[in-house]
């Protein structure tokens, strides 16, 4: 059964090249079929080797395929290989599966749309594509993976093209994610030039043997990956193309820059773990990162009135809480999140998505209200996806898995208190600006006139993704509830280290339960204050001078976009446009103007006139004389 | 004698295209089909009887070779030879031969007889460059070639097609001057140590000469080769060149005579003085981060398209020039197929180019947009050569850069992490000229009703680029085997060559 494993990567790659190369040919029921059809049974695929792998796991844990040597010349012979363990088989699962019902729900809503061809043909070449990145044994076939979701992703984000501002968002996630992916490009050469090898497990195991902890070439390696990582998962300071990523289609936010592809910085760090470890210090930054960005993102969403703005902030916030995992070591808890927050956040944004729809392309919230009694669907999986973001106690996976985020931030050694008061503040900024949104869009007065409603597909990929919003959580519960579930960390720690977090007594832990849990209610009780039943106080202090000038600096991401303008794309542009016709043909226009000037100088000498002539000969013969005489 | 009878082939099959032309036009362009048809079955046929490199690394990586006296008082051979970077040019240069007469079909429509032997004619002269031994013989074709190429862009260029034409002239002209001197100062300093005149290159190389001679020497061939690369600062007629040229004009200029200059120094010039060139090494590697930077960040500043995609091609060479000065295999190798890849994605970039301009009557960037719901097969293929340009790992551009970097990455960190910022100036610049050709809204200053979009011939011939360029990014393996030994033999000559002098 593993040995199938390719064709779990080739079945969406097909779909592309299906949809392709008869665009002519197929209706657009063909169109769904191919393009559905060929996820789901690359879905059908996976979880049968997944099960396989489970119920027979092989030797080592892992399973290695390779396909062909890509190229080779000398000892660099990077090859087409798959690996397939603990770590890629979740990641495996979740873009399989919740790439497959984000398909089936993008069938009914890319309905009236004119391209859907091309739709589904982007759509199956990013979920090929990064199934190439998690199934990759070779870093540089992971990076065909990661550079192929980065397109997808600019072509998925410019969909709309005939609307310039919507090419101009995809042009800036491509261009900001490459920056990041020059740091990636190095950190190859130097790995390779170093390691002789770009075999991801050879070449952890040759750092492990060569480099000692902490030693330059490590620490060089690391935050170059991290490069890497932060411009593909939006972390400081490369978070600022998410916000603007929401111009594409909202199953492709839900998707790509929710679920899956964002997460690849994530992946990228756990997946070569033992490279970080090496660099302590960078990791130490990876923690500081994280945190730093879930604040950032967190108080920006607050500022924001689009739905989809939201849930994008909040997507590099709680991707914070898994950078801020890693950072500390407790790298199974990363995964853990990352699995929760695919099914959440997904559910919250098709679950936007259906507002969006019913409401006429209106993203603004403010302009939505009371859609709990007139979308009940979308209110109640947009409902239990807020649930779980913030992290309602006991009955959401997004609990579960903050939880031991934050648990392990503190008890970490690489972690401590500050980081600790970070993501508590973090998360009580979740639940105040979910619900926020929650109150606001779905209670109180109508405002807009509901249209269309959701149909069949969208509804099961909705219900699905809401059961998986709550159950998922139960793979992982802390001991003191009761003896406890480690499925999850156990099964990875066939991978992935053990959790650097040290056991802390029991009443260490309940007190840090009864944080989270107080911090995850008092932020929806303040939302509820703030934006459903409003205070005139609350109304004045919030209409003040200086409450209006942090709404606008949170609103816009802290002005990161503003200096980035001015410190890089300026100048860029001006030098570009400034230099258009190239400043050094001048020389050779020079040079070609002077021997023109020089031509039209000698040419007034040979004017045909006899006298004249006789005349220079004469001062000729007179000067020469002279310079005999006088020296 | 295969190689003089590939480039018999191609002298009557231009004389055949001339002849026939003055018929019908379409015996013309047949006639010269057929001939680089035949050109490609020799090429074919000596790459896969040489496809196993064992056999071909005894004799120093050469294929085949040929030599006849032809001046002897002078020591100047007709001397042929073929290894795998020369096989690989030129499979290279037939291909777009191929290509270009197809391109033309429509846009050529006055003396197309003329036209076809000028352009069979260059690439005779090519292929004499790629093959010639004899440094005499060598600047002979060197010379040859330029003549047809001058008038393929002095009679079927655009509006501003003789400064283009007189430019181009020039400064290729008056680099293979100072080649001219480079060659026979080297032939004299031979002369002077060993009593014999020769310019055999076999038996050049690793002539004894002081270190300022061998620099100046080296700087001679140094600076034609860089005109022709083109590398930063020696660049400036390409742009002209390239837009003033016709379709097919520009599809063998970035397609082929740039290639002559990277082949002049893969062959010439560091074999040649490898000391001097070593010495050399850090201005050559600057000029060529120089010209990846800048050749990228003017490129995006233009608003003609096609001075755009000529601006990218002193970009992409960059890193040939890059690998050339890293010296080694893994380099070289990279190098070679960066030309590869940029042969073929910038030829089918200017085609793209040209077929735009003979529907839409502009090449101004500023007069199109929302071209894709009205081209939607150019928009898709021109999306596909952009991001191959672009470097996006599985097209063939990736590769070579990569490999570039590598080897050059060996050879300096610093040179080979400033090129690696390339890879943000080619995203820049392949997004905005394709929003602003193929997206955003329809613009009103095209008449759209009647655009046809690709029809069968142009969509084969891109349909083979595509391919071509997808087999090169995920299994290039048989170029670089057939490439192998002649570049090691290369790489070891050099090691030979400084072991002895140091």
């Amino acid at each position: 059964m593993l040995h199938l494993l390719w064709l779990v990567p080739l079945l969406p790659l097909l779909g592309f090249t299906t949809l392709v190369l008869l665009q002519r040919v197929l209706s657009r029921t063909a169109t769904a079929i191919v393009g559905v059809g060929s996820v789901g049974l690359s879905c059908a695929l996976a979880l049968a080797i997944a099960s396989n792998f489970l119920l027979a796991p092989p030797m080592g844990g892992a399973f290695t395929q390779t396909l062909w040597t890509w190229m080779q010349v000398g000892d660099f012979a990077p090859s087409i290989s798959l690996r397939f363990d603990a770590l890629s088989l979740v990641m495996m699962l979740v873009i399989t599966v919740v790439g497959f019902f984000i398909h089936l729900y993008s069938a009914e809503f890319m309905a009236a749309d004119r391209s859907y061809l091309r739709f589904f043909a982007y759509m199956n070449l990013f979920v090929a594509s990064m199934l190439v990145l998690v199934l990759a044994g070779d870093l540089l076939f992971l990076f065909l993976g990661w550079e192929g979701v980065g397109l997808c992703s600019y072509l998925l984000i410019a969909f709309w093209h005939e609307d310039p501002h919507n090419c101009v968002c995809g042009r800036k996630a491509f261009i900001v994610t490459r920056i990041g992916d020059v740091g990636f490009l190095i950190a190859l050469l130097l790995i390779f030039t170093e390691l002789g090898s770009l075999d991801i497990h050879t070449l952890m195991q040759h750092a492990s043997a060569q480099w000692p902890v902490g030693s330059p070439v490590a620490i060089a390696t690391a935050v170059l990956l991290l490069a890497g990582a932060l411009g593909k998962s939006a972390q400081v300071p490369l978070q600022t193309w998410l916000p603007e990523a929401m111009a594409g289609p909202t199953p492709v936010s839900a998707l790509i820059h929710a679920a899956t592809m964002v997460t690849a910085g994530m992946y990228l760090i756990a997946r070569t773990h033992t490279l970080f470890e090496l660099a302590p210090p960078v990791l130490l930054a990876v923690a500081i990162i994280g945190v730093l960005t879930l604040l950032i993102s967190g108080f920006s969403a607050l500022a924001q009135n689009d739905i989809k703005r939201i849930l994008a902030y909040s997507t590099i916030s709680q991707i914070g809480y898994m950078f801020l995992a890693l950072g500390v070591g407790a790298w199974a808890a990363a995964i853990f999140h990352f699995l929760t927050h695919a099914f959440f956040k997904a559910l919250l944004f098709l679950s936007a998505g259906v507002v969006i729809q019913a409401l006429d392309e209106e993203h603004d919230i403010h302009r939505m209200g009371g859609l709990r009694t007139r979308l009940p669907a979308a209110f109640w999986s947009y409902l239990i996806g807020s649930a779980s973001l913030a992290a309602v106690p006991l009955i959401t996976a997004g609990f579960y898995s903050k939880d031991l985020i934050i648990a392990s931030v503190w008890s970490s050694p690489l972690g401590g208190p500050w980081l600790w008061a970070g993501a508590v503040l973090g998360a009580f900024l979740t639940s105040v600006y979910i619900f926020r949104s929650v109150f606001i869009a779905f209670f109180g007065e109508p405002r807009t006139l509901v249209g269309q409603r959701p149909r069949a597909r969208a509804l099961i990929a909705l219900t699905v993704l809401s059961i998986g919003a709550l159950v998922i959580g139960f793979l992982e519960i802390p001991d003191i509830f009761g003896g406890g579930v480690h499925v999850l960390s156990e099964f990875l720690q066939q991978t992935l280290p053990r959790s650097a977090a040290r056991p802390e007594p029991a009443r260490v832990e309940w007190l840090l339960e009864l944080v989270t849990v107080c911090i995850s209610i008092a932020g929806i009780y303040l939302a509820y204050r703030l934006f459903l039943r409003r205070k005139p106080e609350a109304e004045a202090l919030a209409s003040t001078e200086d409450a209006n000038l942090l709404r606008r600096f949170w609103g816009s991401g802290f002005g990161f976009d503003w200096v980035y303008y001015r410190v890089l794309v300026g100048p860029y542009e001006w030098f570009a446009r400034v230099n258009r016709r190239d400043v050094l043909d001048v020389f050779y226009n020079t040079l070609a103007a002077i021997s023109r000037m020089l031509y039209g100088m000698l040419r007034q000498t040979q004017t045909g006139n006899l006298r004249w002539y006789m005349g220079v000969l004469a001062a000729g013969g007179v000067v020469l004389v002279a310079i005999v005489v006088l020296t | 004698m295969i190689l003089v009878w590939l480039l018999i082939v191609l002298i009557v099959g231009g004389l055949a295209a001339l002849a026939a032309g003055s018929w019908s036009a379409n015996a013309s362009r047949w006639v010269s089909i057929l001939t680089f048809l035949i050109g490609l079955a020799i090429g074919l046929y000596l790459w896969v009887t040489h496809a196993d490199a064992v056999t071909v690394a005894q004799t120093g990586g050469w294929i085949v070779r040929f030599k006849v006296p032809w001046i002897p008082r002078f020591g100047i051979d007709f001397q042929l030879g073929l290894d795998g970077l020369s096989l690989m040019l030129i499979m290279l240069s037939l291909f777009l031969g191929l290509v270009s007469v197809i391109t033309s079909w429509s846009e050529i429509r006055e003396q197309v007889g003329f036209f076809h032997f000028n352009l069979v004619w260059t690439l005779a002269g090519t292929l004499g460059v790629f093959m010639a031994l004899d440094l005499f013989l060598f600047f002979a074709f060197w010379e040859a070639m330029l003549v047809p190429m001058y008038f393929l862009i002095a009679l079927w260029g655009h509006e501003n097609r003789r400064y283009a034409a007189n430019k181009f002239f020039l400064f290729t002209f008056g680099s293979g001057l100072l080649m001219l001197v480079a060659i026979i100062a080297l032939a004299t300093i031979h002369f002077a140590d060993t009593g014999t005149l020769t310019f055999d290159y076999f038996a050049l190389l690793g002539t004894k000469m002081s270190a300022t001679a061998a620099a100046f020497t080296m700087l001679g061939f140094f600076l034609a080769f860089a005109v022709k690369l083109p590398a930063v600062p020696f660049h400036t007629w390409l742009p002209d060149a390239h837009t003033e040229a016709p379709t097919a004009g520009s599809v063998i200029l970035a397609g082929v005579l740039l290639k002559t200059g990277a082949y002049g120094l893969y062959r010439f010039a560091v074999p040649l003085f490898p000391e001097a060139a070593m010495n050399f090494a850090p201005i050559a590697m600057t000029l060529a981060v120089i010209s990846i930077l800048y050749g990228g960040i003017v490129a995006f500043g233009q608003s003609d398209l096609k001075r755009l995609v000529a601006y990218t091609s002193v970009s992409h060479l960059g890193f040939v020039l890059l690998a050339v000065y890293a010296s080694n295999v893994l380099a070289l190798q990279g190098g070679v197929l960066v030309m590869m890849a940029h042969g073929i994605t910038t030829g089918a970039l200017f085609m793209l180019v040209g077929a735009l301009q003979e529907r839409t009557h502009t090449r101004e960037m500023s007069r199109m947009g929302g071209l894709w719901p009205h081209l939607p097969r150019m928009a898709g293929i021109g999306m596909f050569f952009a991001i191959a340009a672009l470097g996006l790992p599985g097209l063939s551009n990736f590769v070579g850069e990569l490999m570039s970097l590598l080897g050059t990455f060996r050879a300096s960190m610093g040179f080979a992490s400033a090129a690696a910022l390339g890879l943000i100036v080619a995203v820049i610049y392949s997004l905005y000229w394709m929003q602003r050709v193929f997206q955003g809204p329809t613009g009103t200053q095209i008449e759209v009703a009647g655009l046809s979009d690709f029809g069968a011939r142009e969509l084969g011939t891109m349909a083979a680029m595509v391919i071509i360029t997808i087999w090169i990014g995920v299994y290039p393996q048989p170029i670089i085997d057939i490439l192998d030994p002649a570049l090691t033999g290369m790489r070891e000559t050099i090691t030979v060559t400084m072991m002895s002098e140091g």
